[in-house]
């Protein structure tokens, strides 16, 4: 049994790579058509495997298995493994990336057709679900930081795209460079951990986890703190870059600079829910450190309630979808911090079903607009495009918790996990994810009433846009199926049932009622205030954009300052720019002139010779050419040594 | 009676003449030369002085083998200055700055 999920782990993951290699490297020979189709038979394989391995895991209850492949290599006293750690918190990641990858590579055909590089972008995606499984499915963190970075790789790739235009190689530049950022902590952490527990695979990690939870270690003379708090708030600071949290989230907004299939898979769905995987897969250490949960929660939080906001005012529609990506991360980190580990998996992946859906059919908009994004030049699509619509619809209603669409089960859980958390902050946090579900609920319906309802604001008699083809809409509809019943389905096994779905994979957090059935959590939403924020978000947003459309202009004139503020995104980019773009450049130039022209090439390059030069001068006036100087400096100089030989 | 010091005393004089010589004359390259047998001889005196003095036939053996030296050197010396005066039509060691740097 292991010897065969070994190999069907190998293959799940090595599949999307062959197919990657092949649409890659041969593309040009074997044309577009046979491209998309190895890559999605390669994907549809590994969906397969990855199903049956979670029959095994997940309803058989076998495992976990710790599987290791063979040693990378041996320094001193460690030794680094390739393995697999397939239990029951990877198979639900596997299940996720694998379906929505399978669904982003079906769209992607429609969606990239008569794109000069189509054969390129299935190469990437395909990467990319390369890289994502060796991630998830990682025994140990050399291999978590492989698929760690590997995804981190694709993702400036496909950010980047369209390298003709410009704002897309800035927006790959910045998500690299932001997340250099966040892994900088994050490899701080991995080395940390090296030290204290003498090894990176995770199940020696977490056998000696509670024997190290009293060791300290000083940061700063005489301030001893927790190592495991230390290594929590690294490893946290890793998350935040991949998963987007503040102050590290700026790079997400601008990553929908790249194609809309690549924002569903991987900056909605997928690669930015690797930070959260990772802290739920780290759990036991979370778990001890009150003062790093914390901090994942004010932080989780303030991002779940403040980008949400930044929603509001946003006019591209992948921007709104992408701010409230940013939001709900916060709502999963919010989730980790109040230590309701699998509340936030189970966030992330209903959330990673309706995220999806909501992007490609944004997708499925923008081709019928023909490339066009602004929500402003939209209007009154419901009719032309019934499919796009419903399935649009399903997913805003699954974003902003109404019952019985699957967010809403996921979302409760956290906001009641918050609730019921006792940490320093977690009344702050409380009030941000409760406030913020209101705000979901207004910036979502702002978009879809912008988008499909009101009066077309294109010019009609150019623009006839039409339902986009099957290849579009067969992935919104097979994704909007999960967004409506996966909640409901998984609630109960996974939160309610004593160890859950998750089993042991992660620490288990027993705040809830145990005996809730998904039935009961709709009854009792009535009587709590997360479903009566959502609802009434939903109905300012129809008021505002429906009954009033003057209303908006109103607020923007009388809350001037909060809207500039928005606008500015809190000022975080121009900060950046301030201090990190022009003081790196201010410091480089000063590294420039000091450093290298008048330290290096001044001083030593130049100056060297200049010394050369100069001694030569002095011993050119020595070297007169008259014979009688140089015998009256050799007699002298006889004189001297005579001298000195006679007095010593 | 004529002592040992008289001797040196006269390598000596003989000695710085033609030091002084060599390190202040400007005129002639010939005088140079001189100035160098000057020298020589000067050593010469004392070498044979110290050798009547001491008994000890090795100073005067010495001299021999100096003024030999002293001969071919002259004859080397002259030979080059002759070379010199073909091309330079000078043997003025003022205006010898050829090895100026």
């Amino acid at each position: 049994m292991e010897q065969l999920i070994k190999y069907m782990t190998i293959a799940i993951i090595t599949l999307p790579l062959l197919g990657s290699l092949v649409s890659g490297l041969f593309g040009k020979k074997i044309g577009t058509t046979w491209s998309h189709r190895l890559t999605i038979f390669y994907v549809f394989i590994s969906f397969l495997l990855s199903i049956c391995i979670s029959k095994w895991i997940l309803i058989e209850h076998l495992g976990p298995f710790n599987l290791n492949i063979y040693n990378w290599g041996i320094t001193g006293h460690f030794t680094f493994e390739a393995g697999f750690l397939i239990d029951p918190l990877t198979c639900i990641m596997l299940l996720v990336v694998t379906f929505v990858s399978l669904l982003v590579h079906i769209y992607s055909i429609g969606y990239m057709q008569d794109d000069p590089g189509y054969q390129r972008f299935f190469s990437y995606v395909s990467l990319f679900t390369f890289a994502m499984l060796a991630l998830i499915t990682a025994n140990n963190f050399l291999q978590l930081f492989f698929g760690w970075e590997g995804v981190g790789l694709v993702s400036y790739l496909l950010i980047g795209f369209w390298f003709n235009k410009e704002s897309a190689v800035e927006g790959s530049l910045k998500a690299f460079l932001v997340n250099r950022v966040g892994d900088f902590g994050f490899l701080l952490g991995i080395a940390l951990i090296l030290m204290t527990f003498h090894s990176i695979s995770y199940i020696p990690i977490f056998n000696h986890v509670s024997e190290a939870s009293h060791e300290t270690i000083s940061i700063f003379s005489n301030h001893p703190w927790s190592v495991i708090t230390v290594i929590c708030i690294l490893l946290f600071i890793g998350a935040m870059g991949k998963s987007a949290q503040i102050p590290l989230h700026v790079w997400l907004p601008e990553s929908m600079e790249g194609p809309t299939p690549i924002s569903a898979l991987i900056h909605a769905a997928t690669m930015v829910t690797a930070g959260i995987y990772m802290i739920a897969r780290m759990s036991p250490l979370y778990h001890l450190s009150s003062t790093a949960s914390s901090f994942v929660l004010i932080i989780g939080a303030t991002g779940a309630l403040f980008t949400g906001l930044v929603a509001i005012v946003q006019n591209d529609i992948k921007r709104v979808i992408a701010y409230s990506t940013l939001s709900q991360l916060g709502y999963m980190m919010a989730a980790l911090g109040a230590q309701a580990y699998a509340a936030a998996i189970f966030h992330l992946g209903t959330h990673a079903c309706f995220k999806a859906l909501l992007f490609l059919a944004a997708g499925s908009v923008i081709i019928a607009m023909h490339h066009e994004q602004d929500m402003r030049k939209m209007g009154g699509l419901w009719k032309i495009m019934p499919i796009t619509y419903f399935t649009y619809l399903i997913g805003s209603f699954a974003l902003c918790a109404i019952p019985p669409f699957s967010g809403f089960y996921s979302k409760d859980a956290i906001i009641e996990a918050v609730h019921h958390a006792t940490l320093t902050g977690a009344h702050y946090a409380y009030f941000c994810v409760l406030f913020g579900s209101f705000i979901t609920g207004f910036y979502t319906f702002r978009s879809l009433f912008l988008t499909f309802h009101q009066k077309p604001r294109y010019d009609v008699s150019h623009h006839h846009p039409h339902e986009s083809p099957w290849v579009i809409w067969l992935p919104l509809v097979l994704l909007a199926i999960p967004s409506f019943f996966i909640g409901g389905i998984f609630v109960k096994s996974f939160l309610y049932d004593g160890q859950g779905l998750l089993g042991t994979s992660v620490v288990f957090h027993n705040f809830l009622n145990a005996n809730a059935t998904a039935v009961n959590l709709i009854e009792e939403s009535i009587h709590s205030p997360p479903l009566w924020f959502a609802l009434s978000g939903i109905l300012f947003a129809w008021i505002c954009y429906i009954v009033a459309p003057g209303l908006p202009g109103f607020f923007v004139k009388v809350f001037s300052i909060f809207y500039t503020l928005l606008i500015k995104k809190y000022g975080f980019d121009d900060f950046n720019k301030i201090v990190f773009v022009d003081g790196s450049k201010i410091m480089a130039n000063s590294f420039y002139q000091t450093g290298d022209q008048a330290v290096i090439d001044n001083f030593f390059v130049n100056g060297s010779g200049r010394f050369i030069v100069l001694i030569s001068k002095l011993g050119k006036k020595i070297q007169s050419g008259f014979l009688y100087h140089y015998s009256l400096i050799m007699t002298f100089s006889l004189l001297v040594f005579l001298i000195l030989i006679l007095w010593y | 009676m004529i002592t040992l010091q008289h001797y040196l005393i006269l390598g000596a004089i003989l000695f710085c003449l033609g030091l002084t010589g060599f390190t202040i004359n400007r005129k002639n390259l010939i005088n140079l030369l001189m100035c160098i047998e000057l020298l020589l001889l000067g050593v010469n005196f004392n070498l044979i002085a110290f050798s009547a003095f001491l008994n000890n036939i090795h100073g005067q053996i010495f001299v021999f083998f100096i003024l030999t030296v002293a001969a071919a050197e002259a004859a080397i010396g002259l030979s080059i200055l002759m070379v010199f005066f073909r091309n330079r039509h000078t043997v003025v060691v003022a205006e010898l700055n050829e090895l100026k740097g």
